[in-house]
């Protein structure tokens, strides 16, 4: 089990999210060559490490958000809205950065 | 027999005199025989020395690696060959599975490929001198709904075209074959029928990878265990070895069967993958009297059980939702997979559960493998083994043996190519391996 911070909702279980894939820039379709197009939908990183990837959380604030997870020990370091630009800031992290280690006590 | 000379003296130096001999054959004959004289086995394994080159490296000591090397050695007699892994034999996916064997696939390239699994496995006891324990004892497929009967009518019928023994069988029928099994229409998913598929079964897992790497050893394959790959090197497209943690080693030919681990040992060649690896959870229960002779899977109830031949209740679920590379288990997990075994056989509400553990598995967008060539000349893959990798082992390793030693692609795996992708012709396995074990 993993608690991932929602930055609209607090630190929820895994199992009220839906998780949408790694994050990938979609290839615009009137421009994009069948090799381009084939990387977006077929080829993953899959690395066993840290990854950027979009979650929805299907029972809660139902928005899509962008969390940055370790695959290995399933540590969560940032979380923010999908679309919005880089990491969210630390202090708006800070006193729930800690829920979302798979070993973190239980403040919701 | 290209035996290194002994790393240490003792036991170990007495075991590698054995080996030239060739190793111990196994009979019930010997077991008396050592039994009443109280003689030691010889050791399986060596450690032998790692070597500059090699004719062919394996990554991956798994039953996919450990079936290739022996394949390459006894039907191609290439014996200079390596099987790396940075943990043990069988530590991954191998030891990890549920060990169900079956053919009832729902494409005619799967149904094909997985068959003839199914015959090796059926004739590897007596190939290996190595008792493999596979038990034929039946696989059924339950169907709780109108659209699952309609997919079972649908396998049972690509089965039998291509010679299968598979059929969709009524409740009375399952009744008989599993009686602790709750057909009754007032259960929580009523069973409707099943697709029942005889010749399926279970095997001892770990048997199978020590029999392969015994065997390969045999013929004078090198095993290296905790020798990790920490890069792979390439020139002008072509593979010209790898470098590990003991050592660098020339090799022509680089044969990628990490299983869970595969995209992470491709990025050292710099291929890319459509692969997402996912942990699978598992469990197993104390063991009581057999009561249950053929493996159960549900699709609906994401389960499937089998009772081993010491009597535990083996159950295995679907991969995980998120991907990870996290082998720990997860008490929603076994809660869930406790009540639906529940829903099925309600009598064992008692039994308690001993272990539960995770594996990784590589899941493709079409639930069939990836072998064969990659862009990289040399450089072969046998990935993307998702939740139904145990089971192709022996097809596998011999399909590769085949293209390492011909460099052709044999018929049998052509279907399962990398460029299947880019090309829009994926083997589409969804309705027989997302949670058909």
């Amino acid at each position: 089990m993993i608690r991932i911070p929602c930055p609209h909702c607090s630190a929820r279980n895994s199992a009220e999210f839906r998780h949408v894939g790694e994050a990938a820039a979609r290839p615009d379709p009137s421009t994009v060559t069948p090799e381009q197009w084939r990387v977006y939908l077929y080829e993953r990183s899959n690395p066993a490490g840290w990854i950027t990837e979009t979650w929805f959380h299907t029972m809660g604030c139902r928005r899509f958000i962008t969390v940055e997870r370790h695959t290995v020990t399933n540590e969560i370091r940032s979380v923010r809205p999908a679309g919005s630009s880089g990491p969210e800031p630390a202090e708006a992290l800070s006193g729930r950065a800690d829920a979302g280690s798979p070993d973190a006590g239980g403040q919701a | 027999m290209n035996q290194s000379p002994p790393s240490f003296v003792g036991r170990r130096a007495r075991s590698l005199r054995t080996a030239r001999r060739g190793p111990a054959r196994y009979s019930a004959f010997d077991l008396i025989r050592r039994g009443a004289l109280g003689t030691d086995w010889p050791r399986s394994f060596s450690q032998p020395e790692l070597r500059g080159t090699y004719d062919a490296v394996i990554i991956g000591a798994g039953v996919h690696g450990l079936a290739t090397a022996y394949y390459l050695a006894a039907n191609h007699g290439m014996t200079n060959v390596a099987v790396l892994d940075k943990a043990y034999i069988g530590g991954g996916g191998s030891g990890r599975n549920t060990a169900i064997v079956r053919s009832n696939y729902l494409t005619p390239e799967g149904v094909r490929f997985y068959d003839r699994s199914v015959k090796l496995y059926e004739n590897l006891a007596v190939d290996l001198n190595y008792n493999v324990m596979f038990s034929q004892r039946g696989h059924l497929t339950l169907a709780h709904n109108d659209s699952s009967l309609r997919t079972m009518r649908w396998r049972a019928e690509v089965n039998k075209l291509q010679g299968i023994d598979s059929e969709v069988i009524d409740p009375d029928h399952i009744s008989r074959l599993v009686p602790y099994l709750d057909v009754s229409p007032e259960a929580r998913y009523p069973v409707l029928g099943a697709l029942y598929h005889p010749p399926g079964g279970t095997i001892r897992h770990d048997a199978v990878n020590w029999g392969y790497a015994r065997a390969a050893e045999h013929l004078g394959v090198h095993i290296h265990q905790y020798t990790e790959v920490t890069a792979i090197h390439v020139e002008s497209d072509r593979v010209t070895g790898v470098s590990t943690n003991r050592g660098d080693i020339a090799a022509p030919v680089v044969v990628n069967c990490t299983a869970g681990w595969a995209s992470t040992v491709c990025d050292l060649a710099g291929v890319r993958l459509p692969l997402i690896t996912h942990p699978l959870q598992a469990a197993v229960t104390e063991p009581v009297k057999m009561f249950l002779r053929a493996v159960v899977v549900s699709g609906s109830l994401h389960v499937y059980v089998s009772q081993t031949d010491r009597g535990e209740l083996v159950f295995g679920a679907s991969v995980d939702p998120y991907p990870s590379y996290s082998m720990r288990g997860s008490l929603e997990f076994t809660e869930e997979l406790a009540g639906h075994v529940l829903e099925l056989m309600p009598s064992i509400a008692k039994l308690r559960v001993l272990r539960q553990w995770a594996g990784l598995c590589d899941m493709t967008p079409d639930y069939s493998p990836i072998m064969g060539v990659t862009p990289i000349d040399g450089f072969l893959l046998d990935v993307g083994w998702g939740t139904y990798g145990y089971k192709a082992g022996p097809v596998a390793g011999e399909a590769m043996a085949e293209l390492v030693a011909t460099g052709k692609t044999p018929e049998i795996i052509s279907a399962f190519d990398l460029a299947r992708f880019a090309e829009g012709r994926l083997v589409g396995e969804k309705g027989a391996a997302a949670v058909g074990h």
